[in-house]
């Protein structure tokens, strides 16, 4: 290979890396105005309360299903694997502090947060994407009506809204799973199970600190959810592809975004 | 009522859609935009309706501007105008009488009983009075395409823009759409504009034509003058001809070198 050629080719994909950095850039960028045009925009959200409500039916209480289900098991499993662990150390009775500070502190958070990127984050971007591809945004469009208020507002504050309580009853689901094993399965004690997690769990430091991770991640899987839909191709592959990219992009956001906040909340200070 | 003038518009600056487009609607007219898919009429239509501006000249709809429009102006300007889309853009998730009642409750503050009497005079023009509680899924083509049309009228507009508004539509209902067209101008005092292929069923509802090639309006006139055109590209596409200006064979390599029945 030539020096021309090895310039050329080196060229090519520095160019290449741009094109794909700058892009990268251009939309974030854009989902950003688009989240700030989406708060500004939010008055027929909140002043016709109804249009939100009806968002957190579909976002929150259709999803109680799975949230509840898996906050049962995982609390379930955390008391059996919890228990195993704790015994070898004579600690058997510090297992609801174990059970508690796990679900309310990452697990609530982390899995609701999960849980409800793919079925409500994903349901929200088909939607606005079928409506697109179905040129009812553009029907809205045409009628005056500016469809992030009317459309992406309240579905954005749905989802908004009901993340934090579904984490709450995710947490609270996961504790009654850890009490059915650990205390009627197992034969911890039920007054040390529930005093020592009385005791341990503390209001600020851990559920204060869980509500604002749930709250957070509601506010990223919901703006990821609402943007893909909205700036989807209107075709049955575009919307496929960006139902895909909400729950791929919003894991990894709650993933990325539980670390960052971890590291804020529960190092060096007192509850580390 | 609307005035496009040395229009030129593309979505990207090396492949013009529209390429200097002129003309005048009247009021009270009802209008056809016909050509073959990718003349440019629809890109037209939504030059109109102000969902693009034009890169060069100027457009003029409803005594506005529309490269001058704000936001809100836009949107003003359009709660004089009713859209009726292709396959209707139906919202899904209401029934038809929401549907129907949906620029009502946006747009303005009447209470519950006068947007219910509005919806079902709406209904009743456009004959589904009693499909008011069904749901889009529910409907046939044809009926779903009566029920955006009965939304697009909802606040009266002045200017009705029609896209495609016969496509997938089986005689009876394709009949049903164009009467209402007619009576619904007519009866609102409206001026309509109709982008259509579909040439033989239009000439029957419209009062003028323009007709498109290649971003250009290279036809025009009344029905009768359309039809009587010597103008080979108006003449080929009224008539459904096969070849023509506009050939059937897509520009393509040699065909018998292709399936390589030659030597060399």
């Amino acid at each position: 290979m030539s020096l021309a050629q090895i310039r050329e080719h080196t060229r090519g994909r520095l160019e290449r890396l741009g094109n794909a950095v700058t892009s990268y850039v251009w939309r974030m960028g854009f989902a950003s105005r688009f989240l700030f045009y989406t708060v500004v925009h939010s008055g027929t959200a909140l002043r016709r309360f109804r249009l939100t409500v009806a968002e957190i039916y579909f976002a929150g209480v259709l999803s109680l299903i799975i949230i509840l289900v898996s906050g049962l098991f995982v609390g379930m499993v955390l008391a059996l694997q919890g228990y195993e662990t704790l015994q070898r150390f004579g600690a058997s009775e510090s297992l609801g502090v174990l059970v508690a500070l796990s679900l309310v502190r990452e697990l609530g958070p982390v899995v609701a947060g999960l849980l409800f990127a793919s079925r409500a984050g994903s349901a929200i971007t088909a939607e606005i994407g079928l409506m697109k591809a179905t040129e009812q945004i553009s029907a809205m469009e045409m009628m005056a009506v500016d469809p992030i208020a009317r459309v992406v507002a309240p579905r954005f504050w749905g989802g908004v809204i009901s993340m934090p309580i579904l984490a709450a009853l995710f947490s609270a689901m996961g504790i009654f799973g850890g009490y059915l094993v650990g205390v009627q399965l197992i034969g911890v004690d039920a007054g040390a199970f529930w005093s020592q997690m009385q005791a341990a769990v503390d209001l600020r430091n851990d559920i204060l600190n869980g509500v604002i991770k749930s709250v957070v991640f509601g506010v990223a899987v919901t703006w990821i959810a609402v943007f893909e839909g909205y700036d989807a191709i209107p075709t049955a592959e575009g919307v496929s592809r960006a139902t895909t990219r909400t729950v791929v992009t919003s894991s990894l956001a709650i993933l990325a975004l539980d670390f960052v906040l971890t590291a804020l909340m529960f190092t060096g200070g007192k509850s580390a | 009522m609307v005035e496009i003038q040395n229009v030129a518009f593309g979505y990207d600056a090396a492949r013009p859609v529209l390429r200097d487009v002129s003309l005048t609607i009247a009021r009270g007219s009802v209008i056809g935009i016909m050509g073959q898919s990718g003349c440019g009429k629809t890109t037209l239509l939504r030059l109109i309706a102000g969902q693009f501006l034009p890169s060069r000249g100027a457009a003029r709809v409803l005594g506005e501007l529309t490269s001058g429009l704000d936001r809100e102006g836009l949107y003003g300007m359009r709660r004089r105008m009713g859209m009726l889309f292709q396959f209707g853009a139906l919202f899904t998730d209401m029934s038809v009488y929401e549907n129907v009642a949906f620029p009502l409750r946006e747009h303005t503050a009447l209470p519950e009983d006068l947007i219910r009497d509005l919806v079902m005079l709406k209904l009743e023009a456009v004959g589904l009075r009693g499909a008011a509680q069904l749901m889009p899924a529910e409907l046939s083509g044809g009926m779903a395409r009566r029920v955006a049309l009965a939304r697009s009228i909802a606040l009266d507009p002045q200017l009705i823009l029609y896209d495609e508004p016969f496509t997938g539509l089986d005689p009876i209902s394709f009949g049903v759409i164009v009467r209402l067209i007619r009576e619904l101008n007519d009866s609102l005092g409206a001026t309509s504009i109709i982008v259509t292929h579909d040439v033989q069923e239009a000439l029957g509802v419209v009062d003028y034509v323009y007709f498109m090639a290649a971003g250009r309006i290279i036809a025009e006139g009344k029905p009768d003058e359309i039809r009587a055109s010597r103008e080979p590209f108006v003449r080929q596409f009224v008539n459904g001809e096969l070849d023509g200006p506009v050939p059937f064979h897509y520009p393509a390599p040699d065909y018998p070198a292709e399936l390589e029945l030659t030597e060399n």
